[in-house]
């Protein structure tokens, strides 16, 4: 099979998953007890605006109808409107996007860097104090909650060393820098205002590196383990019986093959990268999808709910593609 | 005692979505393609190929282990190809198969007394103290005695040659009446090979057993086998007495497989021509006789026409054009 | 004739969570040059652990504990950060940089698995490069190439499958590969271990042919490992047999299958089916080699032998050359113990 009939294959294959995800979201939004229109308010309302409420949204059609204008609504882009304001959710998807998407990738990167580097320690030491503290730093990492490691850095580097701010995305002193890409750090850098990036590296910093410890004892681990595989393999072996340097074949041979399966794990951790977001951001009141979502929460509004809860699927399913695409890439065996 | 007759087996290759979608035509390996032959009761018959002859598939449909493609599989009066439900629960109590790896065929958390007596439960014969009993039986019988003192051992505290007599004894205590082994001595060091073997002489006759005996190895087949069949490409092309195989091989594919056992003897003679090439895809094989593109004495007909399975002389089948008229 | 290869008083211990075991046990070997020296036992006998010493490869947790690695170097070799001079030289008293200096350019080693041994992500050219450019750091990867392609040619294989994966290869194919690159940059000694144990028989026959020749074209010394005693009288020079890490006897082919002297190698002869006497009756050795982590006193094969002696359970015998020429480490050779 050619790498293009497998990528074809693959894309087609994600159309009935992500439909599947779209119409799982819709059932679940609607079996949950009540009536979206009555929880939203709260408080009594007068009959005619709870029905002018529900005409607006929708909510007055059969829920086949609704199943079908909420799919062709996705289809156009449309993420329907909020119960709010009636504003289009897509709005507010544009606008905090961006923050939630320079979170992920601060924090992703910083795991798999730091994951990879202390993996390779930890796995070039085996067996020594090294390697253990590498693997009881992974244990940690990975137990400890997300809210509880970005409070204490809260206390410890805004409270106590005030180097540090405690949350918000930038300055409210100074004013962001104008969006080409939304990514602050990119758009600072790209209008050549390096004092707006400095201020946006300082706000990144303690929300992307809780959000990156937290994902980056599954890194180690998982590095740790599959270069000690390899390094175990008889192919390793008769590598340095044909006399490569231990340099080459920690590089060429260990983490290259190693690499394959954190690929796959990487676009595992997609899903729990927006998990941690969506706390991180609570924590930190970066004004990214996570907050949103969690404020939306909070007003009971069901609609913006569904809306945001769809975003995340569709990027998670379209980063899984990416990632098995890149592995197919990678692997000559799956290209037979 | 059983018969096969025009056995195949193929397996569908696995292909890409795409492919799968936008074509009609599926590739197969042909891993067993036509056979048929008979196996007397009582007797031990060496099934014996290279890697990707189609031995090891031959072996576990006769055992109902894989379902077969198409063909027929006749045991005691009945073909066990067609047979379903609790009727083939109580046919693989006759039916047998040991495996190559003794060391992976065990479950290591699993005391070997347990690994046997666990053939009893899960057809659900006799009572646990009956079960017990029948477990030291077999053991003894395999030579593991005292049993008491070999039951509650597992896996790792066994030799090679001890795991592969656990094996033996979990395969037999059923009672089947036809066993397939498959490699049995291959992973069982040479000093202790001749001991496995006569053990399962010893089996066959004490329990009234009939063997297929898988084996890639011909040097050691000749010690165990009454018959001799020798598969290339899931097809047998020659099949005869044990000691007209060694004796008297005719097909040249045989003749080439003989001739590259290396000899225990450094004043041997130099062995005529080593056939050339590998084995080729069992997906495509090629046309006319499979064995054509590497024979030493192809002719023109070679390639045109598959031979068939002859009788040339008395019990002995060969599937080559030289002997066909 | 000089010796290529002179192991001394070689010891190799593996530290497991149940104890100590020695897998190769005060072992003396010699290989002369452009001979093959064939070394035979069976599973755990210490013969893989044996030819991995020579290599310094010993897995983790394995290690060297004592003993000269002595090996005939033809040239001083000089790399980045050292060099090693010509003559002989102890493979142990070597640092990590010269012994990876002498690893795959005067010392081969072909593993069992032709499967398993070659990356899969990397293609064969690159493979191929590799080996060259990590002795040869001036060698253009084009010429690297070119090489390979040669050598490849040499084997039987098509020269434009370098850029192939090794999964696209059979496996005797692979092992061809294997054997290609052990030879790229012309070493001295070839250790090949159990290189046809995983292949079918008339592959096995072809590649042993194609060793057999290349060792003629190249003035190789080989150290065949194999369980398979077939095997090594067609292609060794002599036969050194192993049992529980100990040198057992070592003896001219012809005199170790004509008049074999230690009771365990009579026993293993008798043991070999030969498809040409097929009705060579096989006998066995009944029980099993002694645990190595527990060993017993004196001669390890005491328990399976039945010449066994009052003596055999003292001390183990010494090696020692017997008038006839083969070494022998058995008692019954031992002038002044008496027989009984």
């Amino acid at each position: 099979m050619s790498l293009k009939s497998y990528v074809t294959s693959r894309v087609l294959l994600t159309i009935p998953m992500v439909f599947l995800l779209l119409t799982l979201v819709f059932v679940i939004i609607r079996v949950m007890p009540g009536d979206p229109a009555l929880l939203h308010f709260e408080r009594h309302v007068s009959p005619e605006v709870l029905a002018e409420f529900r005409r607006r949204l929708g909510l007055d059609l059969p829920i086949w109808q609704q199943y079908i204008n909420y799919i062709a609504g996705l289809f156009r882009g449309d993420f329907g409107i909020s119960m709010q304001d009636y504003s289009p959710i897509i709005q507010h998807l544009h606008a905090r996007f961006p923050a939630t998407l320079e979170l992920s990738i601060y924090s992703g990167l910083f795991a798999v860097v730091f994951g990879v580097i202390l993996g390779v320690i930890s796995a070039r030491k085996y067996d020594t104090t090294t390697d253990h503290s590498i693997r009881l730093l992974a244990i940690v990492t990975y137990a400890i909650p997300v809210f509880f490691l970005g409070m204490i850095f809260q206390i410890i580097f805004s409270v106590w060393l005030r180097i540090l701010p405690s949350g918000l995305r930038f300055d409210p002193h100074y004013t962001p820098p104008p969006t080409i890409t939304g990514l602050y750090t990119i758009d600072s850098l790209l209008t050549g205002n390096i004092w707006a990036f400095g201020i946006s590296i300082r706000y990144l910093l303690l929300p992307s590196v809780t959000l990156g410890i937290i994902l980056l004892g599954i890194f180690i681990r998982l590095t740790r383990t599959n270069m000690l595989e390899t390094q175990q393999s008889d192919f390793v072996m008769s590598a340095k019986a044909r006399g490569l340097s231990s340099f080459s074949i920690t590089y060429r041979y260990s983490l290259k093959n190693a690499f394959l399966p954190i690929l796959t794990m990487i676009g595992i951790q997609v899903a729990i990268l927006l998990a941690g977001a969506v706390l991180t951001e609570t924590t930190f009141s970066w004004p990214g999808l996570g907050t949103y979502l969690v404020d939306r929460i909070y007003h009971r509004d069901y609609t913006a709910i569904q809306g945001t809860v769809v975003f995340f699927a569709i990027m998670v399913a379209v980063v899984t593609l990416a990632v098995d695409i890149l592995y197919a890439y990678f692997d000559p065996r799956i290209r037979l | 005692m059983i018969e096969v007759k025009n056995l195949v087996k193929y397996f569908p290759v696995q292909k890409g979505f795409m492919d799968a979608l936008f074509t009609r035509e599926k590739d197969f390996v042909k891993a067993v393609d036509d056979v048929s032959f008979k196996i007397e009761k009582g007797e031990i018959f060496g099934l014996a190929g290279e890697s990707g002859s189609g031995k090891t598939t031959v072996g576990r449909l006769c055992v109902r282990l894989t379902p077969a493609t198409s063909g027929e599989i006749i045991f005691e009066g009945q073909d066990i190809t067609k047979i379903k439900g609790k009727q083939l629960r109580l046919l693989k109590r006759r039916l047998q198969i040991t495996f190559q790896d003794p060391t992976s065929s065990l479950n290591p958390r699993m005391t070997i007394g347990n690994a046997i007596a666990d053939a009893l439960r899960l057809q659900n014969i006799g009572t646990r103290t009956e079960q017990r009993k029948q477990t030291e039986d077999a053991l003894e019988r395999v030579g593991l005695s005292p049993a008491s003192a070999f039951y509650d051992r597992y896996p790792h505290q066994l030799s090679g040659g001890q795991r592969q007599r656990v094996i033996f004894a979990r395969a037999f205590i059923l009672r089947p009446a036809f066993v397939v082994t498959d490699e049995p001595v291959a992973m069982v060091d040479v000093s202790i090979r001749a001991q496995i073997l006569n053990l399962m002489r010893d089996l066959q006759k004490e329990l009234d057993l009939t063997y297929l005996y898988i084996t890639h190895d011909l040097a050691t087949a000749r010690h165990i086998c009454d018959r001799i069949g020798i598969m290339y490409l899931g097809k047998f092309f020659e099949i005869a007495d044990s000691r007209a195989i060694y004796e008297n091989a005719l097909h040249p594919y045989t003749v080439g497989l003989m001739s590259a056992i290396p000899v225990p003897d450094p004043k041997a003679e130099k062995s005529e021509a080593i056939p050339t090439g590998e084995i080729p895809s069992p997906i495509n094989p090629p046309p006319g006789c499979r064995f054509h593109p590497r024979c030493p004495r192809a002719f023109e007909r070679c390639p045109k026409e598959e031979p068939e399975l002859l009788l040339v002389e008395k019990n002995h089948w060969v599937a080559c054009h030289l002997y066909s008229d | 004739m000089t010796n290529l290869l002179q192991i001394e008083n070689l010891s190799v211990e593996y530290k497991t969570r149940r104890g100590i075991a020695r897998a190769v046990d005060n072992v003396f070997l010699n290989l002369e040059e452009n001979k093959t020296l064939g070394l035979a036992g069976e599973s755990g006998c210490g013969k893989s652990t044996l030819g991995l010493s020579i290599m310094r490869l010993v897995p983790h947790p394995g290690r060297i504990n004592e003993g000269k690695i002595l090996f005939n170097l033809d040239e001083s070799l000089i790399f980045e950060g050292g060099s090693v001079e010509k003559g002989q030289i102890d493979l142990m008293q070597l640092d990590d940089n010269q012994m990876r200096a002498i690893r795959g350019r005067k010392l081969a080693y072909i593993f069992q698995d032709p499967m398993t041994s070659l990356n899969p992500l990397i293609r064969i050219g690159d493979h191929f490069t590799e080996i060259i450019q990590a002795h040869e750091e001036d060698v253009k990867k084009d010429e690297a190439i070119n090489r390979g392609e040669e050598i490849l040619e040499t084997l039987g294989i098509l020269p434009e499958r370098i850029t192939d994966y090794p999964h696209q290869f059979s496996g005797g194919m692979r092992q061809r590969v294997m054997i290609g690159l052990g030879i790229a940059l012309r070493p001295r000694l070839l250790i090949a271990d159990e290189p046809t144990t995983a292949l079918d028989v008339i592959v096995e026959a072809q590649i042993l042919d194609e060793l057999a020749t290349l060792k003629k074209q190249f003035n190789l010394s080989m150290l065949l490992i194999t369980h398979n005693l077939g095997v090594l009288a067609q292609t060794a020079d002599d036969i050194a047999i192993m049992y529980t890490g100990r040198v057992m006897e070592i003896a001219k082919t012809e005199s170790l299958f004509e008049d074999p002297k230690h009771p365990y190698t009579q026993c293993l002869l008798k043991a070999v089916p030969d498809v040409r006497k097929p009705d060579k009756t096989l006998a066995w050795i009944a029980g099993a080699p002694p645990d190595l982590i527990d060993p017993i006193p004196g001669c390890m094969f005491r328990p399976r032998c039945e010449f066994a002696m009052e003596i055999c359970a003292t001390q183990p015998p010494p090696l020692e050359k017997l008038d006839t020429g083969q070494r022998v480490a058995c008692y019954l050779y031992t002038k002044g113990v008496s027989k009984k």
